[in-house]
């Protein structure tokens, strides 16, 4: 099943993502009118996403030193809902809320969807995403430092393990969320 | 025929530092997960196994390492910046960039097959005070203060025995560098003997609700930006403030603005500077690729008579502004 819910989860992003709808609906608040996200289709796909890039990096936990027990909510702005994790290698926690119910945390990371996949990526650079104030961070700074550092210090790409981790068409999901990427950048730019 | 300077590029991960060794550099930079260098932030640089494989990827790629132990150690505490420079040693690190005379002197007495840096930290800019470092340390190496014109360094040049490191990109914090005690006042950390200027465990932001973001160092707000205004790091001489000068808050001590020397390198090199310094250990693998490869083609190109193609920074760089700071014109601001 998970073979099939990511991919597909990600086409919906990007469909969405490319819809005028996408800039309207945190404007007006529809979205709250609308059927809330299957989150329960989606937790056993986030839950081993997160076990295989924490086992196929045992080092990352290191550099988060006492931060691997912060709670970090991530706010990618165009998905219909919010992510938590807690990157403890003891107890990892990786899991989707619905946006209206945003659960406790000790860091906030904000951002559009695209840019934070580059940033895991290797391909965006937190502190320039920062000065054109397309990150946001609030909450422990010194926590999200930290976790930036830590997967920045990752060889390759991570979403390159994820997508391999959903065959064939993982990958070709990747390689459209990278092209649509890349489009964004290049109409952002030439705005 | 010119002579070919030096690509010094920064890491602040064994990762950061495979992509600049891949990506052109020729010396590339970086420091221990302590107090000991001047980018002491959480999750940031290396532990001894780390730097030991680091050393040895750069030296097959035949890229050397410099390992910066630029801060000063405070009375009592020697014993660290003694360990790191001993650890350096042993891994074979080819140079150790030093601002503490306590520190240069025990490398040059202990280690004195191993090369010395000065750092910028040093704020050394005349030439009496690099011939003290190189007479006394044996230092072959100044990393100049960014406050010189180019002619000034052409200058200087010819009159000290060591060779000129300046910085081309990056951060453009001035001040009198290894000297700023901003940060002391009001974290009660030292950034020359902590190493870390506005730590992140003392900053702050605030999202107001149309957009805006507040910056807190401490108890103190040091800029607000609006919805849709650039952002700058969050130091205290890059904050905005009333004062009694102007009717509106303005930057009192600097503005959010990197140091982008691309288009004055050929100058530079023929001023006599031997090698080019990337700012950046505390910037992600992307930022060190996308820079590295466009100093790596641009001095390259300037060397085979070429105009270089230089790529565009500007996105990376802070408050998306560049300047070329002192180095054009001492009336840069």
């Amino acid at each position: 099943m998970h073979q099939v819910a990511l991919p597909t989860a990600v086409l919906i992003i990007i469909k969405f993502e490319r819809t005028p709808m996408a800039a309207i609906l945190p404007e007006t608040g529809i979205r709250r009118l609308l059927p809330p996200a299957p989150l329960f289709l989606l937790q056993p796909v986030l839950r081993r996403i997160v076990q295989h890039i924490a086992a196929g990096n045992p080092s990352l936990f290191n550099r988060l030193g006492p931060h691997r027990k912060a709670r970090f909510v991530i706010d990618a702005q165009g998905l219909p809902f919010l992510l938590l994790l807690r990157p403890d290698p003891d107890n990892l926690l990786f899991r989707a809320y619905a946006r209206d119910a945003e659960p406790e945390h000790d860091a906030r990371i904000a951002g559009r969807f695209l840019d934070l996949l580059g940033l895991v990526d290797g391909g965006e650079d937190g502190d320039a995403l920062f000065f054109s104030r397309d990150l946001d961070v609030t909450g422990n700074t010194e926590a999200v430092v930290c976790l930036r550092n830590a997967l920045d210090d990752v060889d390759g790409s991570i979403a390159a393990r994820v997508a391999d981790l959903f065959g064939p068409v993982g990958r070709i999901a990747l390689i459209a969320i990278r092209q649509a990427g890349s489009r964004a950048k290049a109409d952002r730019r030439a705005a | 025929m010119m002579k070919r300077p030096e690509l010094v590029c920064p890491a602040g991960t064994p990762a950061a530092l495979r992509t600049a060794v891949d990506a052109g550099a020729d010396a590339v930079y970086c420091g221990m997960q302590n107090a000991t260098n001047a980018r002491n932030f959480p999750g940031l640089n290396f532990t001894p196994e780390e730097l030991q494989a680091s050393v040895a990827y750069a030296h097959d790629a035949g890229t050397k390492v410099l390992l910066a132990v630029n801060t000063f150690p405070p009375a009592g505490k020697f014993e660290l910046w003694r360990g790191a420079v001993d650890l350096g040693a042993r891994l074979g690190v080819d140079a150790f960039i030093v601002a503490d005379i306590g520190v240069a002197e025990y490398a040059a007495r202990v280690h004195p097959g191993c090369r010395l840096h000065l750092s910028v930290q040093a704020a050394a800019s005349s030439p009496e005070a690099i011939r003290y470092y190189c007479r006394e340390f044996g230092v072959r190496r100044v990393v100049l203060p960014r406050i010189l014109t180019v002619p000034e360094i052409r200058a200087l040049a010819a009159e000290i025995p060591c060779e000129i490191e300046t910085f081309i990109f990056g951060n453009h914090g001035l001040m009198i560098e290894g000297r700023c005690s901003l940060t002391n006042y009001v974290c009660g950390l030292s950034t020359n003997m902590d190493g870390v200027c506005s730590p992140a465990a003392d900053v702050h932001y605030d999202r107001a609700a149309d957009g805006s973001v507040a910056t807190r160092l401490g108890a103190f707000t040091i800029d607000r930006f609006g919805p849709a205004e650039q952002a700058g790091y969050p130091t205290i001489c890059k904050g905005r403030y009333l004062a009694p000068a102007r009717d509106e808050a303005y930057y009192a001590f600097e503005e959010p603005v990197s140091l982008n020397l691309s288009a004055l390198l050929p100058a530079l090199i023929e001023a006599g500077v031997d090698a080019f310094k990337i700012e950046g250990r505390q910037r992600s693998r992307a930022y060190v690729r996308s820079v590295v490869s466009a100093f790596r083609q641009a001095i390259d190109q300037t060397l085979a008579g070429e105009t270089p193609a230089l790529a565009d920074l500007i996105a990376l760089t802070e408050g998306q502004k560049e300047t070329e700071g002192a180095f054009k014109t001492k009336k840069w601001r």
